[in-house]
């Protein structure tokens, strides 16, 4: 699915990664935890490819293709998925408009012709509701007035609709009660496939516990300083990570 | 020197016809016109807002009848979908009747019919309206050439059951011709109304017509008027446009302009807080594109304490089209506890694209809040990311937030169909048609 390898990027000249290396195989589930300033929400940005995180060695490839030549649009459309930990308000373009857009810009490139509208209410108002928000939010603005929880759910909805290959969720559990923690969980866990693969960026074992991973990785200092499975969640809830650091 | 517009339009005074008692005001409005110096760069109030079209035609042809154009295409015109309303259709200047409903009402008086009492009320009104600030030599040649005119009133306590429109369609000819439009509203205490002022054009060949409108308004104690106009005139077309509100005890004041853009647009708007208590929102969309202009002026007079006023404009400019926008607030003496608001933000498509803005602020109080602000905005970066991680391309976020920038406003009218109605004619300006038909969205509750 994706190959990550030796990657090292800088911010405003800083450097963050620092020789990442990380497989992801299709249908796994993968999830990185680490201290704050570790680099991870960077390697989600660095992956979709924002502005100002300037990649300096290494590669990634995704299905095969060199995404970190891609633009942003492009690597979206060759499925991958960033849920962002703060996702953007945009008031005055409304959520429906903004999915229809995107549900179609993904639609052309895999040659399909776009989905007629009534098809993509019927779709729409069912995902919406399998994260439990109310279908007016489909009307409102892009995030617009909706509170943590909901923007965060209103990420997993978009998800849903794009049915990306390779999903990266950016401390998605972040501010997040226990029920939005489960609608999260179980939306997640219900989009599991053999030919998807996730990548869960999180500060605590808590999500670990609805969303269970494949491999557990310790990003610390720009590099993933150790992996094992779904157990080191536990361990690193019981011990901290600063006895990893002094390892690294 | 005259310019050869203000020559023709002075012979256009002699060659109208007016009932007597309207004489001395067109006397007035022509001697004042005849002497006015045709404004240049060099005049303060129309620096960026050149002139040039109209001086350049005479603007003199006979006015085309009513039958130019056919009454499906008028009558379509006229209509915004999902709004129940009384109308009153004119057609380049004159009353079209079978499209005029609100003739029917008590409320709505056409100057030819009004009777003696209602005469000298509008005669009243409009020598009032002579007094006013940013009095320019359009309003002096609306005078001079008043013929005819509409008088709406609504009485002490009382409302119209349905909003009224007050439709004026060009439909363009082989010479360039002038339309006068004066409109004179008159609200009591606690009188309520939703009035929307439409200028549009139908016409197979470009609509070559000169607007002339002024559109004067008194609201009373307490009273309200919900006040749109909206300007989708065609691109040859010019208009020149005033609106003058007067603001009584706790009045309240709610209004939106659109301006499509055309060759020229010119709309100057004062709002007069003239006793305590009063309030105004103002919000305003403009989205010229090609060679257009679009210029609006506007001043908030705060004459009285305890008066609030909010402003904001927002303005996309394409091509090599060119914005103008004057907002100025003047915080009198006497105007202590205003709380006062003004914003514009501009969006530059091009290169090419212009925008002068200039808020002015005049404050002779000292316990006031003001607060105003004019900016060139780029497009939010962290917006289009985000756009464009799911998949969007960077074109198309740019169309969809500059959109956006405007439908901000549109999603906050006080009548949702008029933004559902104007939505898709403006994002076709951002070559993008809604993907949703309003009852699908609405479906969604």
């Amino acid at each position: 699915m994706i190959s990550i390898s030796n990657l090292h990027a800088k911010v405003e000249d800083k450097p963050i990664l620092k020789g990442l290396n990380l497989d992801i195989k299709p249908g796994e589930i993968h999830a990185i935890m680490g201290p704050n300033g570790a680099g991870k929400s960077t390697l989600g940005n660095v992956l979709a490819g924002r502005d100002g995180y300037e990649v300096t060695a290494g590669s990634a490839t995704l299905n095969g293709k060199d995404i970190l030549a891609l633009e942003a649009e492009e690597r979206a459309r060759e499925g991958l998925f960033l849920a962002f930990q703060y996702p953007v308000e945009i008031p005055g373009v409304s959520n429906l408009e903004f999915l229809k857009a995107s549900v179609d810009a993904i639609r052309a490139h895999q040659g399909k012709e776009p989905l007629d509208s009534v098809s993509f209410l019927k779709k729409a108002r069912e995902k919406i509701k399998a994260v439990n928000l109310d279908q007016s939010f489909l009307k409102r603005g892009v995030n617009e007035g909706f509170s943590g929880g909901e923007k965060k759910r209103n990420e997993l909805m978009q998800m849903m609709m794009l049915e990306p290959s390779l999903c990266i969720l950016d401390e998605t559990d972040s501010g997040l009660d226990i029920d939005a923690l489960q609608v999260v969980a179980h939306g997640v866990n219900a989009m599991r496939d053999p030919n998807r693969s996730f990548i869960i960026v999180t500060h605590y074992q808590r999500l670990l516990d609805y969303i269970v991973p494949d491999y557990v990785h310790v990003l610390a200092d720009g590099k993933i300083v150790k992996s094992g499975g779904k157990e080191l969640a536990l361990e690193l809830e019981e011990k901290g990570y600063s006895w990893l650091e002094s390892e690294a | 020197m005259a310019t050869v517009f203000q020559d023709q339009q002075l012979q256009r005074v002699n060659g109208t016809h007016a009932p007597d008692w309207l004489q001395p005001i067109r006397a007035q409005g022509s001697a004042a016109f005849a002497a006015a110096p045709w404004p240049t760069r060099k005049t303060e109030a129309w620096k960026y807002c050149s002139l040039k079209t109209l001086a350049g035609d005479s603007y003199h042809a006979d006015i085309p009848p009513i039958t130019a154009a056919n009454n499906k295409d008028l009558a379509a015109a006229a209509t915004i979908a999902g709004l129940d309303s009384y109308q009153l259709v004119l057609v380049n200047g004159q009353i079209h009747p079978e499209l005029s409903s609100a003739l029917a009402l008590e409320q709505v008086v056409l100057f030819e019919n009004a009777n003696t009492d209602q005469q000298a009320a509008i005669a009243e009104q409009l020598a009032n309206a002579r007094q006013q600030s940013n009095h320019h030599l359009f309003n002096d040649l609306n005078d001079a050439v008043l013929n005819s005119g509409v008088l709406v009133t609504i009485g002490r306590n009382s409302q119209l059951d349905k909003p009224l429109q007050i439709c004026s369609i060009n439909t363009g000819a082989e010479s360039a011709y002038s339309v006068n439009s004066r409109v004179l509203v008159v609200l009591e205490t606690n009188a309520e109304l939703t009035l929307i002022e439409q200028f549009a054009s139908v016409s197979a060949h470009d609509d070559n017509s000169f607007t002339n409108n002024q559109t004067d308004i008194q609201i009373g104690d307490n009273a309200r008027l919900t006040h749109y106009r909206l300007n989708r005139m065609q691109s040859a077309s010019a208009f020149i446009g005033s609106s003058r509100i007067d603001l009584q005890r706790d009045a309240h004041y709610q209004a939106f302009h659109l301006g499509l853009g055309s060759a020229l647009t010119r709309n100057d708007l004062v709002v007069n807080h003239n006793i305590g208590g009063s309030h105004s929102e103002i919000s305003g969309v403009y989205v010229p594109q090609g060679s257009q202009l679009v210029d609006f002026h506007t001043c908030i007079e705060h004459a009285a304490a305890h008066c609030t006023s909010n402003e904001v404009f927002r303005g996309i400019i394409n091509d090599q089209a060119k914005a103008v926008f004057n907002g100025r607030i003047h915080i009198h003496k006497d105007a202590q506890k205003t709380l006062a608001e003004l914003s514009n933000k501009n969006l530059l498509l091009t290169n090419k694209a212009e925008i002068d803005t200039k808020p002015e602020l005049e404050i002779y109080a000292d316990d006031v809040k003001c607060a105003h602000g004019a900016t060139v905005a780029q497009l939010d970066d962290k917006a289009r990311f985000y756009l464009q991680s799911r998949g969007i391309s960077e074109q198309d976020a740019q169309v969809m937030l500059s959109f956006g920038f405007i439908n901000e406003l549109l999603d906050a009218l006080p009548h949702p169909v008029i933004g559902d109605w104007l939505r898709p004619l403006l994002a076709q300006r951002f070559g993008r048609a809604p993907a949703f038909t309003t009852e699908q969205v609405e479906a969604l509750s």
